[in-house]
């Protein structure tokens, strides 16, 4: 038995974590070629009930991380810390006794819920595969877990399709909250949401975890959601994390050019402001992650590259890959980190 | 100005919209997915529909396209496209008119090209379908030259590969590039950014803005995304259980909304550019059922100002009231509207 801490503040930590799909190579022979490298390197602390953005484009691994960090997906590298004792590559019992206090919220309510069973028999799983019966009985217990969501407990019996987006979204909350569990992660959970649905599970996320002492990380694309919710935002690209610092200094003083860029690229809902607005544009796509460029990933899109430095500081850019460096409460991996010489919001 | 409010008779309007109705006969009943639209469009200008799902702005769309056609969906009311009803026309009018005058950019490029044909005999196609008599060769080197013109990078070997080969941000610009080869005067996007990354979505759109100025064509833009309409749009129309409740300039939209649900939406999305709240606004409950919708007001039991004793919100259906070229379809009258805006809904910094 390893000593816990149960007091610390950090309540995983997470070290050099890759995770790299293996790729094959196509023709009659296959053989295995360049891995996808999905998560590359990443390392990062959760504490105790904050809530950690993951945000970044589509393909920047940022669901990966978040799948890998609960054992989900199996690291290619790296080590998990989980209250300060190795979770990294647990199976069988010991990963399901951590399953009862790390959970996952998934992006579709549509495909993360059986069609076939009944909203009863879902939010009741986690305590069928734990062996464990809640006190006033698994069914009482559930249907307070429905209401504690916002749905009604008379729908016990119902089957999935006969809710709404918003309505099977919390009916997901509620199954990842069941266990009573410490930790969350959150992907992409109202990126399927009209707006004013979004609002509402936001809301019941923010409720749930103040009355039951969660942290959570949550991953998502917008960045207007992860203002919102985040205490503190990592921004990925390319399976590493490009700048990673407070909400509101990332989002008030962005460092790093991708960040600057990705900030800038958010429209605006107020036009007189969106007409004056000078926007980084990005040129190009993502890359592929099974041949990251060289140096820093970010280099074949990066404005500051392209327009401020000279050739000497290129040639940096182009070979070396850039360390996390602390600037002020910003960690940054840019050779060239500094504030926007545009207005980036 | 754009007229929201259309006189009696004939518009002089590229598109004119009166009194559109779509209706599906389905199992559990007729869903009303549009329930009496008009509107008016110019050439040149944009408009930005905003909703959420099933309040029928695809439904909108499709309808003007005339993809309704051979289906059991019932469309009334009239399209005037340039003067001529699109819902009269024969089968074969239409088909000469769609994608020469009237072109669509959809939301999923990867189901809308397809995965057998590389892109540039797509296009090519699209092309020649209304240029008969152009040669082969001529047809190909006019849409490199249109792939050049969406930015798309090294367009001469780009032609010959498939779909699967473009990222998702090139694909977009290939449907765009298919949708404008032959300079349509209306361009249809049904959420045309919303598969995409925000710094590609800004790529797209600033494309979109930069070749409709270019062409003078009239843009529709479908979306849910209120930053994107704030970005592109210069006539707004809010749409809510398959009707109009409230249309404007960007402007009014914006800073000067009056419907109840715009307001719902312009407070329950998390703002980037503004101080960050605490809690979020959500709009309660759920969108309406098409099939059997609220009585009075759709938006009724949603709605944080209805009145029903005094102002009838649960049984009166109401009209569109307009007051400055500013059509709102709610009971509650336009000084006390106006007031609520300036009281609860405004914020300093708009």
């Amino acid at each position: 038995m390893t000593t816990t801490h149960p007091e610390s503040d950090v309540i995983l930590e997470v070290k050099d974590l890759q995770k790299h799909f293996p790729t094959r190579t196509s023709g009659i022979i296959r053989r295995a070629s360049d891995p996808v490298k999905a998560v590359d390197g990443i390392s990062f602390t959760v504490r105790r009930g904050e809530t950690l953005g993951l945000v970044g484009e589509s393909g920047c691994g940022k669901s990966t991380a978040g799948r890998t960090m609960l054992q989900l997906l199996e690291p290619t590298g790296g080590s998990i810390h989980y209250n300060g004792r190795d979770i990294t590559g647990a199976h069988g019992n010991d990963l399901r006794k951590l399953r009862t206090e790390m959970q996952m919220v998934f992006q579709d309510p549509y495909g993360s819920l059986n069609p076939r069973q009944t909203i009863g028999t879902i939010v009741a799983a986690p305590f069928d595969i734990q062996g464990i019966t809640p006190k006033g009985g698994v069914k009482a217990e559930v249907q307070s877990l429905m209401e504690r969501v916002g749905l009604n407990p008379e729908h016990y019996n119902r089957y999935p399709h006969e809710f709404s987006g918003g309505q099977r979204q919390r009916i997901g909350i509620a199954r990842a909250v069941a266990l009573r569990p410490k930790l969350i992660v959150c992907d992409e959970p109202v990126s399927a949401l009209d707006v004013s649905i979004q609002a509402q599970v936001v809301n019941l996320l923010e409720d749930l975890q103040a009355e039951y002492d969660l942290t959570y990380v949550f991953v998502a694309h917008d960045l207007s959601v992860i203002r919102h919710i985040s205490d503190r935002v990592a921004v990925m690209y390319l399976g590493k994390f490009m700048e990673v610092a407070d909400r509101d200094e990332l989002y008030s003083n962005p460092l790093h050019p991708y960040t600057q860029a990705l900030l800038s690229a958010v429209p605006i809902p107020d036009p007189r402001k969106e007409n004056k607005r000078e926007r980084i544009l990005l040129k190009g796509d993502l890359p592929s992650p099974i041949n990251p460029p060289s140096g820093c990933v970010f280099h074949t899109r990066c404005p500051r590259f392209r327009e401020e430095l000279s050739d000497t500081e290129r040639k940096r850019c182009t070979t070396e890959i850039p360390l996390v460096q602390k600037i002020g409460d910003h960690e940054v991996a840019c050779h060239f980190a500094g504030p926007s010489k545009v207005e980036v919001l | 100005m754009s007229t929201w409010v259309p006189t009696e008779g004939t518009s002089e309007a590229l598109l004119s919209v009166r009194d559109l109705k779509v209706t599906f006969p389905t199992e559990d009943g007729l869903v009303k997915a549009v329930d009496g639209l008009t509107f008016d469009l110019n050439a040149g200008e944009t408009l930005g529909i905003v909703g959420e799902s099933g309040s029928g702005k695809s439904v909108t769309s499709q309808a003007i396209m005339g993809l309704h056609r051979g289906t059991r969906a019932k469309v009334e009311g009239s399209i005037g496209f340039e003067g001529r009803d699109l819902l009269k026309l024969e089968d074969e009018e239409l088909r000469v008119m769609r994608g020469r005058d009237i072109a669509m950019i959809f939301q999923d490029p990867l189901s809308a090209l397809h995965p057998y044909y590389t892109v540039g005999n797509q296009i090519v196609e699209a092309y020649k379908i209304h240029h008969g008599k152009t040669s082969k060769s001529a047809a190909r080197a006019h849409v490199i030259d249109m792939l050049e013109r969406v930015g798309i990078p090294n367009p001469q070997k780009r032609i010959d590969q498939y779909p699967h080969e473009f990222s998702g941000g090139m694909r977009q610009r290939a449907m765009i590039a298919m949708a404008l080869v032959n300079n349509p005067r209306l361009v249809i996007a049904d959420e045309p950014t919303t598969a995409l990354d925000v710094t590609v979505q800004a790529q797209i759109l600033d494309l979109l803005m930069d070749l409709q100025k270019e062409m003078n064509s009239a843009i529709i833009i479908i979306t849910h995304d209120l930053g994107v309409v704030a970005e592109m749009a210069d006539k707004i129309m809010v749409m809510y259980g398959g009707k109009a409740v409230e249309g404007g300039t960007a402007d009014q939209t914006f800073y000067s909304a009056e419907h109840p649900y715009t307001w719902g939406l312009l407070q329950s999305m998390p703002r980037i550019d503004r101080e960050r709240l605490e809690r979020l606004q959500p709009i309660p409950g759920n969108p309406p059922s098409l099939i059997s919708p609220p009585s009075g007001c759709a938006f009724h039991p949603r709605c944080a100002y209805r009145d029903d004793e005094n102002l009838g919100c649960s049984t009166i259906v109401p009209e569109f009231d307009v007051q400055d070229w500013h059509p709102v379809r709610c009971l509650i009258p336009a000084p006390k509207r106006k007031a609520i805006f300036d009281t609860e809904i405004r914020t300093p910094s708009s």
